[in-house]
């Protein structure tokens, strides 16, 4: 099961931004997993738990943002939601020498909430949102 | 205080890097890696034997590594052949990853080594994730699999440049339906070649190695579908790719809003968007 592996990989990247960001707690952390990615959400769910005790992240949620795969044909138009089996042939013209994947094998971490600790408080002025 | 903190990262961007980093260094010395994927049982070892041998008899320089969970019979069996062959222990790892592959290739590999055959671990999910430095993937599947198999395993068929079939001596008996078999393969990778071999019949012998030493010489290999897709992420500032920061309530859009890199990201950023297909895993 790789999803421990992968798990393990979010939380050393994420371990090392809180590090440098002097972050007490991570407090929870936004994935983008595409369709194709080859990961199964609920496996990875668990093994995020499992890697995250004991660190930084001891307790972090993980929310997982699913993206679906689509694709697109340059020869002809629109695009198409490729599913799962893929379908990765133009279903307009049955070709795929010009198919090209928009979207689907996503991996990646967006963002991570953490509370700042000692090291990483700074002073501020309230400032208004920015647009 | 609580914020949030863009990161976008590649969750497995050590892994690319590290398959980059490996890939140019063999590539320089003239050494080409295959990355064998396979269910267990599909016949990946008594294939690889004989084309250990060929390539043997014909005088080019190959050695294989195999990766197991536990046991050692592929390496033992490998090593018949008389070419260096390489036993790596997973230690129940499901898969191999390029910076373990490089460690065990350091000091072990000979120097005017042409090809090297990756046996990777015995599954055809977890190692369609991982790059590991190859310049040629390679995924197999005996004829007892099942004509669905590519649709059950779309990643590792769908990234995969070449296709084997093993076993078709056998084929008639279980009724293998090879038709059914390949659009299977074409819908999740249009285009890729399908190769039919049979160790024991001598079908197809020659071809792997074959296809291995062009895409060693240089000769472009097939460019799966889904190994197209631009990799934009991973590259911070780009704020290109439909991720329109709707926030929570809770999200401090003060400057407190940092972007934070983490270590690969702080080199120029003139590093290609689209990398070619074989190192965009
Ligand atoms: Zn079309």
């Amino acid at each position: 099961m790789h999803e421990m592996s992968i798990a393990m990989a979010v939380v050393g990247q994420v371990e090392e931004a809180a590090r440098a960001g002097g972050a007490r707690a991570v407090t929870s952390v936004r994935l983008r997993v595409g369709e194709l990615a080859g990961v199964v959400p609920d496996a990875l769910a668990f093994c995020f738990e499992l890697a995250c005790a004991g660190t930084v992240l001891d307790g972090a949620s993980l929310v997982t943002e699913s993206v679906t795969a689509r694709a697109r044909c340059g020869s002809c138009p629109g695009t198409w939601a490729v599913g799962m089996p893929p379908e990765l042939c133009c279903p307009g013209c049955g070709r795929a020498t010009d198919v090209e994947l928009l979207s689907g094998r996503e991996l990646e971490i967006l963002s991570v909430r953490w509370e700042d600790g000692p090291a990483g408080a700074r002073t501020r002025e309230p400032i208004p949102e920015e647009a | 205080m609580c914020r949030v903190v863009d990161l976008r990262q590649a969750v497995l961007a050590k892994n690319d890097v590290a398959a980059q980093v490996l890939r140019a260094e063999l590539t320089a010395r003239g050494t080409t890696v295959v990355n064998l994927l396979s269910s267990p049982g599909s016949g990946k070892t008594a294939l690889l034997e004989r084309e250990l041998l060929l390539a043997r008899e014909r005088g080019v320089a190959v050695a294989a590594l195999t990766a197991d969970l536990a046991t050692e019979n592929d390496a033992v069996r490998l090593a018949r052949s008389g070419v260096p062959v390489k036993q790596v222990l997973t230690d129940g790892l499901c898969h191999l990853e390029a910076g373990m592959l490089g460690r065990h290739l350091d000091g072990w590999l000979p120097e005017d080594t042409r090809l090297l055959f990756v046996e990777n671990v015995g599954n055809l999910v977890c190692p369609a994730t991982y790059d590991l430095g190859e310049s040629l993937r390679v995924v197999l599947a005996s004829v007892t699999e099942g004509e669905d198999k590519p649709l059950k395993y779309p990643t590792a068929f769908g990234l995969a440049q070449l296709v084997v079939v093993t076993k078709t001596d056998i084929a008639r008996a279980v009724e293998f339906d090879e038709d059914a078999f390949r659009a299977h393969v074409q819908q999740v990778n249009p285009g890729v070649e399908v190769v039919l071999t049979s160790a024991r019949a001598g079908e197809g012998l020659g071809v792997l190695l074959d296809r291995a030493l062009a895409a060693g010489a240089g000769a472009a290999t097939h460019t799966p579908v889904m190994a197209r897709q631009q990799q934009s992420h991973g590259h911070g500032h780009g704020h290109d790719h439909g991720h329109d920061h709707v926030h929570g309530p809770d999200h401090d859009h003060g400057p407190d809003h940092d972007h934070v890199h983490g270590p690969d990201h702080d080199h120029d950023h003139d590093h290609p968007h689209v990398q070619p297909a074989a190192q965009s895993r």
